[in-house]
């Protein structure tokens, strides 16, 4: 294989990247606060700690978000699965809240993966109507109000708690980042994803059976949403409406920013990782900043703009 | 002559599928609506598709060449934010002025009356034109894929509808409102041409809704002249294989630049008679998603392909109606609001799956996959 200028092969130099523009935001975002208050917050541990706490729960959906880009797809029912799992985890309550939870995401991307790939629906359209009804079954379960049930107590210690100084959450985040790594690494499943991801057609042909691996992937996307799920309505102490709308475009953002590349077929889970730590900071910094909305938004497009333009550039068509 | 009239329709078999299932839901509306086959009735209904159906065509162009663009929403977002400061109307014109980390610049005063609207409006469709250009040009110079380059110009576009309007509010000049609002016979009184819109030829024209004459100019006018010109074929050739429109020597840059900046066009027309008709600017996130999937849904239920290459604007239209005419049922048969989500999502559910039958005959399994 022949390397890059730096050594790098073509999917390594995307992370090298993004991680040195974290390191570019720390700096910056340092040098802010202490010109503006004095102190250093976004050097210390508990600061850290807290920040990727919170970015676990993206971090969970952007593994599953991964593994469905790698086919060449894209699930767009993640928001109201994940909601979905969280109220149905709630209202169920006591041991069986998890398990009720996941079930739910497990049947979503079920129903997603029978549609894209035995009914050939294009993923972009199937999946958005699987999150019109999902939405709509919560509504009417809901009555359209925030849910008054809580949490379980298994499902705030798992979102919330510490264990020797470390949040829980991140132990299910680096349980979840394993699990991918094994399944994309190690085991034949991994191979078949890249494989269909590059042409599917030709995974086909060599004898894998695409429409079984891709009803797997969309099954761990909608595993993946639902444990997101059930531990934010752990850390929030209950479910709330619309409470997954604000993980759908920064998973997809998370995972391309890593070097995946949005076609399928490319693209390694360190990456997916460093998006979500760069996606997370850049939102705290921007908050510590007391950037407005407005700001917000625009420094979110530019930065994935920027990041893609430096790394994420696509050949040009020329046969 | 017929054989040749089968062919056709079996061309477009999606299209004509599209036509006649608006038709029949339509006319079952206007049998259960109490004032059913009433110009107020197609008034209302015209003012609650025309962004919809803008989007719908907006969304098209950038599929059929297989791409998407998922900043169709924020674009309408941001020029609707745009038309509550300039088109206010007031006499005097309406100053200017800029706050930006806490420096005041004054940029003048923008003319107000007559002129003053007019020209706001075609500011106002520039700004929408203007985006969809950048979008185009991040897409092919960027070599960014469209699905994530709109992603991100989208937030960019949503940032400035926030920074102009951080909460909804701003004016639109009450005349402009009624007269785009409603009927030909109202256009006609408001801005004083055929008599006030009493003269006796006109007659026969006055209950038609102005949404639906702007629609028909806007299909007519831009969506047809574009889709014969080179450049419009090459945006079908694109879509179709891109490979073999570079090897035919079409304008494949051009194409994709022009398929999205016309796509801004549209969506700033969206933007545009939204303020007007809600008489404000809101930069409201959630609304530009949602305007944003269902443009997507339009243009699947109006027989366009995902895919690229296949497809029509005008079907798109057909497409935003029929989830308009939908949403109209709930409000006629009494369904509870809170199952309209989910009749909704079914019914998208239902119209692509349906339309995904087909596959189940492939007796080749290697051409599904494309």
């Amino acid at each position: 294989m022949t390397t890059m200028s730096l050594g790098l092969s073509r999917d390594d130099r995307p992370i090298l990247i993004a991680a040195l523009f974290i390191l570019v935001i720390l700096v910056v975002g340092t040098a802010y606060t202490i010109a503006r208050f004095g102190s250093a917050p976004l050097l210390q541990p508990t600061y850290l700690l807290q920040q990727l706490q919170i970015g676990a729960f993206l971090g969970i959906v952007a593994a599953g978000m991964m593994i469905v880009i790698l086919i060449a797809q894209i699930d767009l029912s993640v928001p109201w699965t994940l909601a979905a799992a969280a109220m149905m985890a709630t209202s169920i309550g006591g041991p069986l809240a998890i398990p009720i939870g996941l079930g739910i995401g497990l049947l979503v991307g079920l129903v997603n993966g029978i549609g894209v790939a035995y009914l050939r629906v294009p993923s972009m359209i199937f999946t958005l109507g699987v999150n019109a009804v999902m939405r709509g079954l919560m509504v009417a379960h809901t009555g359209g109000y925030a849910p008054q049930t809580t949490a379980t107590g298994l499902m705030r210690t798992l979102a919330s708690e510490r264990t020797l100084g470390i949040p829980n959450a991140l132990f299910v985040w680096a349980a979840v980042s394993a699990l991918v790594v094994v399944i994309l690494q190690r085991m034949p499943l991994g191979r078949y994803i890249y494989a269909i991801g590059n042409k599917e057609a030709a995974a086909y042909l060599a004898g894998v059976d695409t429409r079984r691996v891709t009803v797997i992937c969309f099954v761990l996307c909608g595993l993946a949403a639902a444990l997101a799920g059930v531990l934010l309505a752990g850390y929030s102490t209950k479910a709330y409406q619309a409470m997954g709308d604000a993980y759908l475009l920064p998973s997809i953002a998370a995972v391309v920013i890593g070097g995946t590349n949005i076609l399928g077929g490319r693209g390694r889970y360190l990456g997916t990782l460093v998006g979500v730590v760069l996606i997370v900071l850049l939102n705290s910094v921007l908050s510590i900043m007391d950037m407005p909305e407005a700001g917000r938004q625009v420094i979110y497009g530019l930065v994935i703009i920027l990041m893609l333009l430096v790394y994420g550039r696509g050949e040009r068509v020329t046969n | 002559m017929l054989d040749d009239l089968a062919i056709r329709l079996r061309q477009n078999i999606g299209f004509v599928t599209t036509i006649l299932l608006f038709c029949g839901f339509y006319l079952l509306y206007n049998l259960a609506h109490p004032r059913g086959f009433t110009s107020a009735v197609l008034v209302q209904n015209g003012d609650e598709v025309f962004a919809l159906a803008m989007l719908a065509m907006a969304q098209t162009v950038p599929v059929l060449m297989s791409g998407l663009d998922l900043s169709v929403g924020a674009v309408m977002t941001m020029v609707g934010c745009f038309a509550s400061h300039l088109l206010a109307g007031t006499a005097g014109g309406t100053p200017l002025h800029l706050e930006i980390f806490g420096l005041h610049l004054g940029l003048g005063t923008f003319p107000g009356g007559t002129y003053g609207i007019l020209l706001g409006m075609v500011v106002c469709v520039a700004i929408g034109t203007l985006a969809g250009f950048i979008n185009g040009c991040v897409v092919v110079y960027g070599r960014i894929q469209p699905i994530i380059a709109t992603l991100a110009t989208g937030a960019v576009y949503i940032g400035i509808a926030l920074f102009l309007r951080p909460t909804p509010g701003g004016k639109i000049h009450e005349d402009l409102n009624w007269a785009l609002t409603n009927s030909l016979a109202d256009f006609a009184a408001t801005v004083h041409i055929f008599d006030d819109g009493a003269a006796g030829w006109f007659a026969p024209f006055a209950w038609i809704p102005v949404p639906f004459v702007l629609l028909i100019l806007i299909a007519l006018l831009v969506w047809v002249p574009f889709r014969r010109s080179v450049v419009g074929r090459a945006v079908y050739a694109v879509g179709s294989a891109e490979g073999a429109a570079y090897m035919s020597g079409l304008p494949i840059e051009r194409a994709k630049i022009a398929a999205f900046t016309l796509g801004g066009f549209f969506a700033g027309c969206g933007g545009l008679f939204l303020a007007i008709q809600t008489s404000s600017g809101n930069a409201d996130i959630p609304q530009a998603g949602a305007y944003t999937l269902n443009s997507i849904a339009s243009v699947v239920i109006g027989g366009t392909s995902l895919l690229g290459g296949t497809g029509s604007a005008i079907g798109s239209i057909f497409g935003a109606m029929i989830l308009r005419v939908i949403s109209f049922f709930f409000r006629i048969f009494d369904i509870a609001p809170l199952l309209q989500p989910l009749f909704e999502g079914l019914i998208l559910l239902a119209a692509v799956s349906i339309g995904a039958l087909g596959m189940l005959r492939v007796k080749n399994t290697l051409e599904l996959f494309r």
